[in-house]
Order: structure tokens, then sequence, then C-alpha cells
């Protein structure tokens, strides 16, 4: 295999690990705000027994992102030398704010969070709680702005040749704030917010589900059902916006999203389908002139298909694209549906009897996860075969010093290490869930055996 | 060419990244060093404490590496390209090694069986060993030079990384690390624990005087263009005079028992000892062993003048402030290491 397949491969595969994690910690943050503030305000032991527990799988988590972390901020200098020398100027100046303005503070305060509850009081240990989940969000922003930059590049000129030539950015704020930083960043984090609550949601709907720590589990399911709810129903705004944003500017992408080849006067809307890329053609179920109406607010303006671009500047894996993409719009409408369904269900105080419901929860907490991941697979495959859209191609962004035997060791490595780490992760996170938080009266009234 | 109280902005980016290292070396050293006396200490007890009395602040530590390597990639993206690309096995078992000792200092005590605390012990201390010996090695050759071509590329091979020069600098951190550590595990603990790290702190800090003597020698005698400037800035002797006048205090007040100070000494003596690589660099950050003409120096690596003054306000802004609340949480946790129910 080339350097570049083995070095995309690696790459695919080590932020793909780490993106299980980020989104965790920033949706947990948030929650854990709410969940100490309620203490704060309420003074109820239970709240403080909710949010110690949840320190703790968030410390789990958030150990996990910064040890794979670290590892991205290495691969672009191994990987790709060439993508940053391009890029120094601008990416480069995100990934350090990133670390001054947002990692720094997430893992200052993470230390009296876990450990300063006797050390501190309330008030300065929810200062810190709030702070922690500040940091990983200010995180969010820098990663988000820096890629945003590759896929809509503004803010700057080119200047030199050859190995010389880079990326100098002219406008900092304007490179900061480029076509799709914002939106894609809104993106970004609700869907955080969505994969944090859920996680809370699953493991309380399974504790509710065998009657353990039941009056405290419903108190956090709500907390966390009312940050998913909002997410959820947020989320189809931002993906709209987010879908037309990519109409406009990157359109190569958008056409492969939806699988058009051609450019069609009236654009249909596919909600599933299959792409093949001899025939260029799409099969499946569609919205008649959907597509045209959602980009144009219009039914019968055209969209261009991806044979509107010379072949050697649009994405190769269609269908890839087109499948990820879909899949994330359906599991982020299945979880409209499921929040939507439990906040009804909760508003007539019915929702915890529903214990069919409950049992959706537990898996549910995976749908977000998914539906990040292929949310990001679509977004970045989609971009190819430009690593900075429309300047760099990935194949010439390589480094020129690292030969394919280098990075099949790495590869082979960050496989071994990373299915431990999971197996790990899993292990501890499995045992801490199993032993719940401390303090909380264990069962309640047991619906479980009622109804066995 | 842009300048800031007459100083271009290439060399204040220099002075800032190598403040940044500074900071990683004098924090994260402490803790690496705790880690690679780990296996010192017998007892489950003293583990725990040792483990403990970095726990609430290696994390927030580790940031300084973070920092700094975004730091070098937006202000010297040549170097971080060239030099990244150069070593890529060995920071490839860098990063790994970062990993297990995360996950050894947060795993460790999740079980109680005690083969699952000893081979989280020893990956702890390994990988502690392996970070400190890597960076020093890579700081080696950094100052040796490594083989840079025309083009700014390594033409070298990943063997040229473990040379004579560049493995005796390794070791030097290494027992520099050890020493720092052990000073600060001798703040924290009491009892055995803390007379036990009374006998270390004076074993590291022999160990490390040696070193650093051969070490000096070795730079001397191979590389005697780093004290090229020293010649032609005879003021600049201050720096290794006062760089020994730190050391000697180290075994001053340890020998006093006044461990704070000595702390502040060896953290003194880590920050020295970067000004004196840095001062025989600049301004080269990359010297080429093929043809000095090829030297990576900060002009040539440096990102424009524009981002580097966005990046020099970012840190006028961010770097107070980190500093600040790390001085907080290290206030917060001061004092001998108290086990309870949320510790490690």
């Amino acid at each position: 295999m080339s350097v570049e397949l083995l070095s995309r491969l690696q790459f695919a595969f080590t932020i793909a690990f780490h993106y299980l994690y980020p989104p965790l910690s920033i949706g947990l943050g948030v929650v854990l705000v709410l969940l100490e503030g309620q203490y704060l305000r309420t003074g109820d032991k239970v709240w403080e027994q909710l949010t110690r527990f949840w320190i703790k799988i968030f410390a789990l988590i958030f150990g996990i992102g910064v040890a794979t972390g670290i590892v991205m901020e290495f691969e672009f200098g191994t990987n790709w030398a060439t993508y940053s020398r391009y890029v120094g100027d601008i990416f480069g100046s995100a990934l350090a704010a990133e670390g001054i303005f947002a990692f720094a503070l997430e893992s200052g305060f993470l230390g009296i969070l876990i450990f300063g509850w006797n050390r501190v009081s309330p008030r300065v240990h929810f200062f810190s709680t709030v702070m922690v989940a500040l940091g990983s969000m200010f995180s969010a922003i820098w990663i988000v702005v820096a890629n945003s930059w590759m896929q809509t590049p503004a803010g700057f000129r080119i200047e030199g040749e050859g190995f010389l030539a880079r990326a100098v950015v002219t406008d900092f704020w304007v490179m900061v704030f480029n076509p799709s930083s914002i939106d894609r960043l809104i993106h970004v984090l609700l869907g955080s917010l969505l994969a944090g609550a859920f996680l809370v949601m699953s493991v309380h709907a399974w504790y509710i589900w065998k009657g353990r720590f039941v009056d405290a589990s419903k108190k956090a399911f709500r907390a966390a059902l009312f940050v998913a709810t909002i997410a959820a129903l947020a989320q189809l705004f931002s993906g709209h916006r987010s879908a037309k944003y990519v109409a406009e500017y990157q359109p190569a992408k958008l056409a492969a999203f939806e699988g058009h080849y051609d450019s069609l006067a009236v654009a249909d809307l596919f909600l599933f389908g299959i792409t093949d890329p001899e025939t260029q053609k799409t099969k499946g179920v569609a919205i008649p002139g959907m597509l045209s109406y959602l980009i144009h607010d219009d039914f019968s303006k055209p969209v261009p298909g991806l044979n509107a671009f010379p072949i050697q500047n649009r994405p190769k894996q269609v269908n890839f694209v087109f499948q990820t993409y879909h899949l994330m719009v359906a599991i982020g409408m299945a979880l409209i549906g499921l929040t939507l369904l439990a906040s009804v269900l909760l508003w007539r105080g019915q929702l915890f009897g529903q214990r069919w419901l409950m049992r959706i929860f537990i898996p549910a907490v995976l749908l977000p996860q998914v539906a990040n991941q292929l949310g990001w697979y679509s977004a970045e495959v989609g971009r190819q075969p430009w690593v900075v859209y429309n300047l760099l191609r990935t194949s010439d962004a390589l480094s020129k010093a690292v030969n394919a035997g280098q990075v099949w060791f790495s590869l082979i490595l960050f496989t071994f290490v990373y299915t431990l780490l999971f197996a790990l992760f899993i292990y501890l996170l499995n045992k801490k869930i199993q032993h719940g938080p401390d303090g909380v009266e264990e069962s309640v009234p047991d619906y479980s055996k009622r109804f066995r | 060419m842009e300048t800031i109280l007459g100083l271009d902005l290439p060399t204040w980016w220099f002075l800032v990244i190598g403040a940044v290292f500074t900071g990683y070396a004098i924090l994260d050293g402490f803790d690496l060093g705790a880690g690679a006396l780990h296996l010192f200490f017998r007892k489950e007890a003293s583990r725990r404490i040792a483990l403990n009395a970095i726990g609430p602040v290696w994390d927030g530590n580790e940031v300084w590496l973070v920092i700094g390597g975004g730091a070098l990639f937006a202000g010297f993206p040549h170097a971080y390209a060239t030099v990244f690309s150069a070593f890529y096995v060995p920071f490839m078992l860098f990063v790994v090694a970062l990993i297990f000792r995360a996950i050894s200092i947060e795993f460790r005590s999740k079980e109680p069986m005690r083969w699952w605390r000893l081979t989280w012990d020893i990956s702890y201390s390994v990988s502690s060993v392996l970070v400190a010996g890597i960076l020093g090695i890579l700081l080696g050759n950094l100052i040796r030079g490594i083989a840079i071509g025309p083009d700014y590329e390594f033409t070298g091979s990943t063997r040229d990384f473990l040379n004579p020069y560049a493995l005796l600098t390794g070791l030097t951190v290494i027992a520099l690390f050890m020493m720092h550590g052990a000073i600060y595990l001798a703040i924290k603990t009491e009892n055995r624990l803390h007379a036990k790290l009374m006998v270390l702190v004076k074993n590291t800090s022999r160990f490390f005087v040696i070193c650093f003597v051969t070490l000096t020698m070795a730079t001397l005698i191979y590389i005697p263009e780093m004290a090229e400037k020293f010649r032609r800035y005879p003021e600049l002797f201050a720096v290794p005079a006062l760089t020994i006048l730190a050391s000697i205090n180290i075994r001053r007040w340890a020998e006093k028992g006044i461990y704070w100070r000595a702390f502040l000494f060896s953290g003194l003596t880590s920050a020295l000892l970067l000004g004196l690589a840095a001062i025989g660099l600049y301004p080269v950050l990359v010297p080429s062993t093929l043809n000095p003409a090829w030297d990576l120096t900060i002009q040539k690596a440096a990102s424009s003048d524009p981002s580097l003054r966005n990046m020099l306000t970012i840190a006028a802004i961010g770097v107070p402030i980190v500093a600040g609340y790390t001085v907080f949480v290290f206030w917060t946790f001061r004092g001998k290491v108290k086990l309870d129910d949320s510790s490690y």
C-alpha cells in the first residue's frame, strides 16, 4: 500500500477513535453543570451523589480523550508534514489557541473536580465544574474552526512556490469566522450534547429498568432528557443550515451527499437509496424536488450534480459519502422522535412507567455516537480529493521523509494499543455503572419484580 | 521587518516557545520523575501516596506539552514538520508511552488484584522513563543537528536518532527529572516514605551531577559551536555560572530539609539548562549536519509576521490566565498527601 493510503487510514482510524470521547466530555460537562447546579440550589444530597458518580465517569472519558488527542496533534507533523508547512500560519494558530484557551482550562480544573471535594467549598467546586465544561466547549470551537478553514478557506493569501508555498493569514477574524465555522460548530456542539445526554439517559434508564437507584435516576434522566430534547430539535435547523452552506461553498460535496451525478433542473431528495458509480445513478426513495426546495427555497431551481465538476476535483467514494450522510440524517430524525416522545410522556407523568421505552433508551446511547462519526466521515471524505478545499490535494500533503514501512509500523501499533484501550475503557465503564452512585438509596419501589 | 522592543517577531516567538517548554520541563518534569521512581517504593500504601501526590496536577502539567506542540506548529511550521517527520518512529513510541502512562495512572487503583496493580505500576514507571528519555534524546539531536537537505527535508534514517551524544542527553534528562520528582515527593510525604525519599533525593542528585558534567564535557568536545556565543559575548557566562550555583543550592536546601526551596532550585536548574541550549542554538532551531547553509533558522522556519503577531497576542492573554489558575490548583492541593475516598 502507498504511504498516502496508509497515512489516510491511520489518520482516519486515530481521529475516529479519538472522536468517541470529546463529544461525550462536552455533553457530559453540560449535564454535570446541571446536576451540580441543582445540588447547590436545593442542597439535596442526591444531586451531589449523582454529580460525584458522573464526574468519575467523566474523568475516565476525559483521560482517554487527552491521551488520544495528543496523537492527533503530533500526526500533522509526522504524517502530513507538507500540509503542516502549508497551513502552519493558520491551522497551527488554531491548534495553539486550543491548547492555551481550552485544553489548559479543562485539565487545570479537572483535578479539583475529581480530588477537590474535601478541599474546596461547594461553590468553588461548582465553579471548577463550569470551567471544565467551558474548556471542553472552547476546545471544540478551535478544532472546528481549524477544520472549517480546511473546508471553506478564508482570510488568507498564498505566498511562495514549491516546498515554500504556504497560506498566509491576512485577516485573523475572517479566518476564524470563515463561511462554515459557525454552522459547523453549532452542529458539532449539538451532536456532543446529544452524545453526553444519551449516555446519562442510557445508564439511568438501565437503573430504572433494573429497579436500582430509581428516585435518583429519575432526577438525572429528566435533566439529561431536557438537554437532549432541545439539542435534537435544534440539530434539525443546524443540519439544514449546514447543508445549505455546503451547497453554496462545496457544491461537489453536496452532490455526493445526495448522490446526484447529473445536474438536475429539479433535484429530488433521497430518503434512502444506493448509488452506483458505474451507471452514475442513485436508486431509492426520493421526494420530488425537495432538494431544490431545501437549498433554494424553490421547488424548481437546479442543483449541480457531480458531473458539473472535473473528475479530478470531486470525491470518488460517492456511495460511501451518500450512505454515511443519509444514515446520519436518519439517526437525527430518530433522536428527535425518541426525545419528543419521552418528553411528552414525562409531561403527562407516564414516562417512567414505560418499561419498553426505558429498554430502548439503554442501547440508544449508540445512536448519537454513530451519527457523530458518520457525519464526520461524510464531511471529510466528501471534501476529497482536497485536504484544503480547492487549494491543496491530500496526495500532495504527505511527509516526504516518511516511508510506507514506518507507517505500517505505527498503524499496527495504534491498532493494538487502541484495541487494548477500548477494551479497558468498556470494562471500567461497565464496572462503574454496575457499582452505581455511592450513598444513594439502592432500590425504592422495585418495578422489575412486579413485571417479571 | 517588524520588531517589538527591538526584537524581531521570530525571536519573540523563539522566546515564547522556549518559555512554554521550560514550563513543561519544570511541571511535567516532576511527575515524570515521580513515575520513574515509582518502582523504588515497595509498599502498596507508599505507591498510592506517590501516585496521589501527582494525581490532581499531572494532567494540567501535560497540557504544557500540548501547548508547546501547538506553539511550534503555529510559530515555526517548518521546524515542526521537519523534526516530526524526521523522527517518525520515536515520536510514535513517544505518544504510545504517553497513552500508557495516562491509562496506568487512571486505571491502577480501579481493581484490587495484586497482578493488576503491579502491571500498571510497571507500565507507569517504564512509560515515564521512556517519555523523559525520548524527550532528552530529541533535545540532544536538536543540539547536535540532523541531516537536513536544502529543501528543509530530513534525508537521514531513523537510526540517526540513537547517537551517543543524544543518548547521553536522554540520560541527563531522566536524571534531572528523577531528582526533581524525588524532591517533589519529599515535599508531599511524611514519616518512613519521606525518609526513603531523602535518600533518593541524595542519590538522584548525585546521578544528575555526574550526567550533567559528562554531558557538558561531551558538548564542549564534540559540538564546540555550542560554545561559540559564549566566546563572542562573555557576559553570557553568567548563565552557566548560575546553573552551577542553582544546582549547588538544590543539595544545600535538601540537606537542610527545606524541600520546597530545593524544588525551586531544581526547577530553576531545568530552566537554565534549556536556556543554555537555546543560547547555543539561536538563531538556529534545527542545525543541519550536512551543510550549515541548510540549517533551519528561526527566520526560515517562521510563520508570517501577521500570524506571529496574532499568536503573541493570544499568548499574552492566555499564558497569565493559565499560570493564574495553575497556581490556584497547586495551592488547593498544597501540603502532605492524605488519602481519602476520592484518591486513586
